[in-house]
């Protein structure tokens, strides 16, 4: 690889030819500020906060400057500090700078950025501001422009990570925002809900819809039985909010904390992932002996559900006809449950803990009949939980509620992309051949890669299967299927990158954070260090999942499992 | 509304196919668009996007972004009255609001009979008339605001 040598503030560094100014000077340690800036995916030198002085006559900006041979960089002048902090009271002049009340405050960027700065008069450029009134038109993200810094990397991650591209900048000038074209409300394009605009939102321009008023009622009414039901993603994140470090398990503390609440019962979607294995499993089995269409495709994940329904309806017959585990969990509840704990399904409240806005569109399909009361996500548990002024930290480790509550290794792995494919893969493999599976682990579908594939060998009948996540890719995939490139058996989508880890109702982590620090893989591997703490690990061995269907259910797809847990999808237009 | 006829979406087509994967396709595309249907409205807007493969976001926000394309269906006059300086002080801000309150159409739009399209402009290089206005080619200047409804009539013959 031909190098380069450049000097930093007197620290000399080598990078490969082609690196940016910004990218050497992270080699050397040496911290330029960033806001828009997000690796390969925004690179747009639009706010200048990461200006440097490079000797050419005008300043540079860091993250699109190439670095050249013998350079020197000065990127601490009292000039470079003094334009930085002018450059954050100009974003601030067209800002509501309504900290006080704002859910991102104290993880803001641009906070963050004025204190490091210096910024010591919020309104010493005073003038007109933009008006725009905030869209409040989604059931999961609400945009509220007055906080925005025109980053763009909302933009940037809704086309080119997730290939919806419903928002974008629109006018010019002091008119520009970022909005849905013909200023359309996001709940009226073919947004899919996943947050990932959210996610890397540097400010509260764009937030999840906050529903935790309506479990604090419902909690609060003393006529309802509240349930609530956490994902498995959820126990991988809830630590960070409370400053545990990325990637610390917090399921005991997180089942104490919501029997803290006040939630009358604490059951475990877990369970739910298992049950979803049992329905998802036979259904794959019953399409592959019976000729059924081909690939199946996981629903787990209602961020790729909409995308399928508004980009690709011609393969609508193609995805299980399984409802999200949360929302199985919500029928079980409202029936069985219901039944043996004698409590008319209509004084029962459910309310699931999600690390995905989606589930809070999913959870008003009519399909769904409102089997789930409310959603909320990761980060506004965390805010119901600093709201009761629990001592998350200080917690006891607690188990969650028998019947619904015990759940096995494959469901805590659903959390993870690959991970939905290798529950299935646990419990297909002994249903299909009949034989114990000695190695449990399918290691070819887990990690990062865009796309993962792999033959599995069921004792004489392979199947190939492919896993991908992000709806970005799961449209290449697509595609490759569609055009007859690709062949396979078994498909696991999750819309998110990286999977419900990294959902768009998790902590907030910046771009800047996610480079020394991965998320996606830290949280991952809290949930794979579960699963094999676990003593059982394979759905079909667990013995409340066994009762379910002894005492309920019947067989897996049988006609009363098809009325509670399977649903059907709906073609959506693009435009 | 003017009439779109299937011609003309032929012919977005083929604009379409020649700027497929190359620089600049939006804004090139959106340009033939609209010396072909007269401004860029949504189903344009939305055969671009798809023909070419971008966001729809991306062709809206390019739309947006140049003052050159129009969105709604421009009049069969355009009316520009000049808001520079000269103009300015000697009160063509009252002689667009009379000419906004005679066709009862705000700046930038069309008046409902498709006629008139009414635009603000920077100097139009005749300040010894000012304040001036221009209705497509023709040129009127020293204008007061009583002038206006006699000038408009005029072309509504």
């Amino acid at each position: 690889m031909n190098m380069i040598t450049l000097t930093i503030d007197g620290v000399e560094v080598t990078v490969p030819a082609g690196s940016t100014v910004l990218e050497a000077a992270r080699a050397a340690g040496i911290r330029i500020p960033t806001l828009c800036y997000m690796k390969d995916i925004n690179e747009i030198g639009a706010c200048r906060l990461c200006v440097v002085d490079t000797g050419a006559r005008a300043w540079q900006a860091a993250c699109v400057a190439p670095a050249a041979e013998g350079m020197k960089v000065k990127t601490n002048t009292p000039a470079l500090r003094a334009a930085r902090k002018t450059n954050l009271e100009l974003l601030l002049s067209n800002h509501d700078k309504k900290c006080l009340s704002c859910v991102r405050s104290t993880n803001c960027e641009l906070q963050k950025l004025c204190r490091e700065y210096g910024v010591d008069d919020e309104n010493r450029y005073a003038g007109a501001t933009t008006s725009h009134p905030e869209d409040f038109g989604s059931a999961a993200i609400v945009r509220d422009n007055s906080k925005c810094v025109l980053c763009r990397r909302c933009v940037a991650v809704c086309s080119k990570i997730q290939n919806v591209g419903v928002i974008g900048a629109i006018n010019r000038g002091f008119n520009t925002s970022i909005a849905s074209p013909w200023n359309m409300s996001l709940g009226e394009t073919a947004c899919i809900n996943c947050g990932q605009c959210i996610a890397v939102c540097p400010t509260g321009a764009l937030t999840e819809r906050d529903d935790t008023a309506k479990v604090f009622e419902a909690i609060a009414d003393p006529t309802k039985h509240v349930v609530v039901q956490p994902a498995p993603a959820v126990r991988a994140a809830l630590g960070e909010e409370f400053g545990l470090p990325m990637g610390t398990s917090v399921t005991g503390k997180m089942a104490a904390a919501l029997r803290r609440l006040g939630f009358d019962k604490v059951f475990d979607t877990d369970f739910a992932a298992d049950l979803t294995i049992m329905e998802e499993g036979y259904e794959l089995i019953g399409r592959i002996k019976n000729g059924g269409t081909l690939p199946m495709i996981t629903s787990c994940s209602p961020g790729w559900i909409k995308f399928c329904e508004h980009n690709y309806p011609e393969f609508l017959d193609n995805l299980s006809s399984c409802k999200s585990p949360h929302e199985m969990m919500g029928a079980i509840v409202k029936s069985y449950y219901a039944e043996k704990a004698g409590i008319d399904p209509k004084d029962i409240f459910v309310v699931s803990v999600m690390p995905c806005t989606a589930k809070k569109f999913e959870r008003m399909r009519p399909e769904m009949n409102n089997e789930v009361d409310v959603v909320i996500t990761t980060r506004e548990l965390a805010r119901m939980i600093k709201n009761s002024g629990i001592d998350f930290t200080e917690l006891p480790d607690e188990d969650f509620d028998e019947m619904l509550g015990d759940s096995t290794g494959a469901g805590v792995i659903f959390g993870a992309t690959g991970g939905v494919m290798e529950a299935a893969l646990r419990t297909a493999y002994e249903v299909v051949t009949g034989k114990t599976l000695e190695k449990v682990e399918f290691e070819a579908v887990r990690g990062l890669e865009g796309i993962k594939e792999a033959t599995i060998d069921l004792e004489g009948t392979p199947i190939s299967v492919a896993v991908a996540h992000s709806t970005g890719a799961a449209s290449k995939l697509l595609d490759m299927v569609k055009a007859g490139e690709k062949n396979y058996t078994f498909i696991e989508v999750m819309g998110c990158p990286g999977g419900c880890v990294n959902g768009g109702g998790q902590p907030i982590v910046s771009p800047e954070e996610r480079v020394k620090k991965d998320p996606k893989v830290l949280r991952a591997k809290a949930l794979y260090s579960e699963d094999e703490a676990k003593t059982i690990r394979k759905s079909h061995e667990n013995p409340s999942i066994q009762k379910l269907y002894a005492e309920f259910l019947g067989e897996p797809n049988s006609h009363k499992a098809h009325e509670l847990l399977h649903t059907h999808y709906t073609a959506r237009p693009k435009y | 509304m003017p009439a779109y006829n299937q011609s003309m979406y032929l012919e977005l087509d083929k604009v379409i196919e020649t700027n497929k994967g190359q620089k600049g396709a939006v804004m090139m595309t959106l340009q033939s668009a609209q010396d072909i249907f007269g401004h860029v409205p949504k189903d344009v807007q939305i055969r671009i996007a798809e023909g070419l493969g971008v966001p729809l976001s991306e062709v809206y926000g390019v739309a947006t972004f140049y003052s050159q394309f129009a969105l709604d269906p421009r009049g069969q006059y355009i009316i520009g009255v000049c808001l520079g300086t000269a103009c300015y002080v000697k009160g063509s801000k009252d002689v667009l609001d009379k000419v906004v309150e005679t066709l009862a159409t705000p700046v930038g739009k069309t008046s409902p009979d498709g006629l008139f399209t009414i635009k603000d402009t920077r100097c139009l290089g005749a300040c010894g008339l000012a304040p001036v206005m221009m209705i497509n080619d023709d040129v009127y200047g020293r204008l007061v605001p009583a002038d206006i409804p006699g000038i408009l009539n005029k072309y509504r013959a």
